[in-house]
């Protein structure tokens, strides 16, 4: 400890250089964890729901269950999906207006995406309730 | 960090034409190129739900597109990289959890096993889509 060239404030902090600590691994791996169950279950159950057409898919996410563990699934790939092209900008984009940029970018897209997908299926569900 | 770019002179590490290809190198690269097709292929899914709630005209576009030949074979890619991804994915929580198989044979044996189940589930998917 003596040897640490960090002061004892960041060594508490234990944010460590990009000043985030553990925050971003923890999320990617607790959503990876979630999908493990969502993803399997989504294909099957979109499948299944497709083959019988658009009645068949809106009764299927007019079903409160359905609709739950759809938002569920969707929430959980999305918030993935921006962690996990987040790395992939810092590790690639040098140059740091470029890299910011695309960081907003990143989020901006996941975010629209996820409300259109979200407000998308609340809408089937409360308009079959 | 930006103005030095292109002054540095300082000696690179070897770059991915240096090295011999290897099970685990190909596992990860595919694990983050399939994470990268999945971040641009779930754009058919959000059209796909979006449709749903939009009615039955809007359905009927965009299920005419997912049942087209280029729609089939964008699904088919998308299932590829899902079902890839998901058993690259749960390799690595088993290394950051239980952290086991990380002797380099044990890796490589777990790579091929990762694509090979890739490819056998994205087949048993769509067997079941067309079939089931």
């Amino acid at each position: 400890m003596s040897q640490s060239l960090r002061t004892p404030t960041s060594q508490v902090r234990g944010l460590g250089a990009s000043r985030e600590g553990t925050n971003h691994y923890i999320r990617q791996r607790v959503t990876a964890i979630a999908l493990i169950v969502l993803v399997p279950w989504f294909i099957f159950s979109a499948i299944t729901a497709a083959r019988g057409g658009y009645d068949s898919v809106v009764a299927w996410m007019g079903s409160p269950l359905i609709a739950i563990v759809l938002i569920l699934a969707i929430g959980s790939a999305f918030y993935h999906m921006r962690l996990g092209m987040q790395v992939v900008i810092e590790d690639y984009i040098a140059r740091t207006s470029t890299r910011q940029a695309l960081l907003i970018f990143n989020t901006f897209f996941v975010a629209v995406l996820f409300v259109a997908t979200a407000l998308s299926v609340l809408k089937i569900w409360f308009s079959a309730g | 960090m930006a103005a030095s770019q292109s002054a540095d002179t300082r000696p690179l590490s070897p770059h991915v034409q240096i090295w011999k290809w290897h099970w685990t190198m190909a596992a990860s690269i595919c694990h983050r190129v399939s994470g990268c097709a999945l971040y641009v292929g779930i754009v058919l899914l959000t059209a796909w739900v979006v449709a749903a709630a939009s009615g039955p005209e809007a359905y009927a576009l965009v299920e005419g597109f997912l049942l087209s030949w280029f729609g089939q074979l964008a699904l088919f890619g998308f299932t590829a990289a899902v079902t890839y991804h998901f058993a690259n994915g749960v390799r690595h929580l088993i290394w950051d959890g239980p952290g086991f198989a990380f002797a380099p044979q044990h890796a490589s044996l777990v790579s091929m096993v990762n694509f090979a189940f890739a490819i056998t589930a994205t087949i048993c998917i769509w067997l079941f889509a067309y079939l089931g």
